[in-house]
């Protein structure tokens, strides 16, 4: 993972040293002496520090949650969008399988099926969802209703328990389904006559 | 109107735009007695003592849409879309510009509005509204379109207006100050590479972003086009990121946070990534490459007669300048370069103008961009190769064809 962040930053870098000799005009005028921000500490930045850098977990709070625990949360907080075990619900579609689905026109995207790492599904449920009262569930909620969703994608175990230690090792199908932007990936040529 | 007919163009007409009457409708109708206006008989209406204006109640056809090609099942995870067809300059309207919010639009007050910077920095800053409108500003013109534009259309016709083809597209004029500037007064860590946006929504949405592009021209932006952003902007605070995908430029900033990897959430895993052909999906795919259309004619609006009719569109890049737009009216064989009118800047929407004299044969009508990077807008043909572009799909900036019938009908044409 770190030398592909590593090789990804170096390739953004040149795209964007590239950009800069094109469009110097959009750099900003040179910054004023004064400044006007206000010193803040991290233990006060804490309730809104809430982020997980999804590769390998970090920022993952204490607490914890079973699959049976999940169902719970499940049935009580997000079945009416999205139907009777995450099958698709009066307001999204289905959140289980399509793994296996994207060499096909047919791809089926799903929290199993797309996401590399297991912490996305924790940090995206926490911060949106449910979606009618985000940011509302303890940590062992979301740790619950995480691996109730990934049991019924067929990614851990019925008696499977995840907490900060054990969410980063779930194995997803996906993980090395990624590639660096690689764009301009079309060569068109401007033929102004006969063409085609 | 008794007349059903005439009802009916009416109605297209509203929906689609206008009819457009060719060369030649003074000379050949022979003209009746002039009626003196009865506004020009009588004072109109007093000015009130306080107001916003609003535009006039005959253009009440001009609005955003949700698109109905393309159904959510709630509208909080939604958009709307710019009537492009309405557009008659590189500045979209505030009350026109495209909405994509991920769960609907917040009333923030600006007094308890706050803006953090913190993580690897030296000193993690907060600040107020009024700390912010302190600095000097910076005010820039820049497109912004949704990296989903034009989505429904590529192997088949979906949509029938450029307004649910291409509506995920706006232009304004962008006031804020540089990021640079307060990661600077915060003390970035050498050892920083990118940096998280997050949002005040419900939603609290969240992207990564590379330091060098924050740190070279991204804006936090407080006014568009004059006046303090809509609510549906990202008001009072949003990120805006030239050139990129309109996601990237979260709205209702509220936290900044620096740091050496980038977090790979959903926004940019499971969503904002596209499919290509071995099965893998293209990653941090920002730019929003080289794309024009033409709004007038455009889908769904009928050319009244043959004659002089002068074709018009947008064409912009978010690798810089655009350069050139080519036009074609007989489907891509043959190819005339079209008029750019001034200004034409940096990542922004640019203005082309072709005189055209139709013939009243069926005719495809097209417009191909150039931008300063030498990079010609492709056909779908041409990014087909490259990618796997079936159900659902990101960056299509293919050239967009549009069908004129004998009857002067104008149609998707893009399949
Ligand atoms: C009010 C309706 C509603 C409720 C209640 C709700 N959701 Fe959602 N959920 C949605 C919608 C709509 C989306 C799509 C949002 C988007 O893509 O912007 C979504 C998306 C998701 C996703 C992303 C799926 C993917 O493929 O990436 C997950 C995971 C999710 N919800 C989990 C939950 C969980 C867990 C709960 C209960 C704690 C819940 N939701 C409650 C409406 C709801």
């Amino acid at each position: 993972m770190r030398s592909r962040d590593a090789l990804l930053a170096t390739v953004l870098i040149l795209g964007a040293a590239a950009c800069v000799t094109q469009t110097s005009s959009s750099r900003p005028p040179e910054r004023p002496t004064v400044g006007f921000g206000h010193p803040i500490s991290e233990a006060d930045v804490a309730p809104w520090n809430i982020d997980i850098r999804t590769t390998d977990g970090r920022g993952l709070p204490s607490g914890r949650g079973s699959v049976a625990q999940g169902k719970v949360v499940y049935e009580a907080k997000c079945i009416a969008c999205h139907g009777p075990e995450a099958k698709g619900g009066a307001m999204y579609g289905t959140m289980v399988g399509g793994i296996g689905s994207f060499k096909t026109n047919s791809r089926v995207v799903t929290p199993g099926s797309m996401y590399p790492y297991a912490p996305i599904l924790f940090d995206y449920v926490r911060r949106s969802m449910p979606m009618d009262r985000p940011l509302s569930m303890t940590a062992d909620e979301v740790y619950a209703v995480s691996a109730y969703i990934l049991h019924l994608n067929g990614l851990v175990p019925a008696d499977a328990v995840l907490d900060q230690a054990t969410l980063p090792k779930v194995q997803m199908p996906n993980r090395d389904g990624f590639m660096l932007d690689d764009r301009p990936d079309t060569r068109a040529v401007r033929c102004m006559r006969g063409c085609k | 109107m008794p007349d059903t007919r005439r009802n009916f163009l009416r109605r297209s007409a509203l929906i689609a735009g206008t009819a457009l009457a060719g060369a030649g409708l003074a000379r050949s109708t022979s003209a009746a007695p002039l009626e003196v206006p009865p506004t020009a008989q009588q004072p109109g209406r007093p000015i009130p003592p306080a107001s916003y204006g609003m535009p006039s109640k005959f253009e009440s056809q001009v609005v955003r849409r949700r698109t109905d090609v393309f159904v959510n099942r709630q509208n909080w995870s939604d958009w709307s879309m710019t009537p492009l067809q309405h557009q008659h300059g590189i500045v979209t309207p505030n009350g026109l510009i495209f909405e994509r919010h991920h769960a609907g639009i917040p009333d923030i007050d600006p007094a308890t509005h706050r803006l953090v910077i913190h993580g690897m920095v030296k000193q993690p800053l907060v600040f107020s509204m009024d700390n912010l409108l302190r600095y000097p500003s910076v005010s820039k013109f820049h497109f912004m379109e949704c990296s989903g534009n034009t989505l429904t259309d590529w192997t088949k016709v979906a949509s029938t207006t450029v307004q649910q083809t291409h509506g995920l597209l706006s232009c304004a004029q962008w006031t804020g100050v540089p990021v640079s500037w307060l990661l600077d007064e915060a003390g970035v860590a050498p050892a920083a590479r990118w940096v998280l946006f997050e949002g005040a929504d419900g939603s609290n949405h969240t992207r990564s972003i590379p330091l060098d592009k924050v740190m070279d021209d991204v804006l936090l932006v407080y006014a568009q086009n004059g006046e303090m952003l809509r609510p549906e902007q990202g008001y009072p605070l949003r990120a805006f990121i030239p050139g990129w995908e309109g996601n990237v430029s979260v709205k209702w900033l509220r936290r900044i946070k620096v740091a050496d990897q980038p977090w790979h959430f959903r926004s940019e895993t499971a969503r904002y990534t596209d499919p290509m052909p071995d099965g893998k999906w293209r990653q941090f795919s920002f730019v929003m490459e080289c794309k024009s259309v033409i709004t007038r004619p455009s889908g769904g609006m009928k050319l009244d007669r043959p004659g002089f009719h002068e074709i018009q569109g947008f064409a912009w890049s978010g690798r810089g300048r655009v350069s050139a737009v080519d036009l074609s009216v007989d489907g891509g064989k043959n190819w005339q370069t079209s008029t750019l009118e001034e200004p034409v800047i940096d990542k922004c929407l640019t203005r082309f103008r072709y005189r055209w004299n139709w013939d009243g044969r069926p005719a495809v009508i097209a417009s191909r961009a150039v931008d300063s990077t030498g990079y010609v807008q492709p056909t779908v043909q041409d990014i087909m190769k490259a990618r796997a572009i079936a159900g659902f799909v990101q960056h299509h900036n293919g050239v967009f064809p549009w069908s004129v019938s004998a009857s002067g009908e104008v149609r998707n044409a893009i399949a």
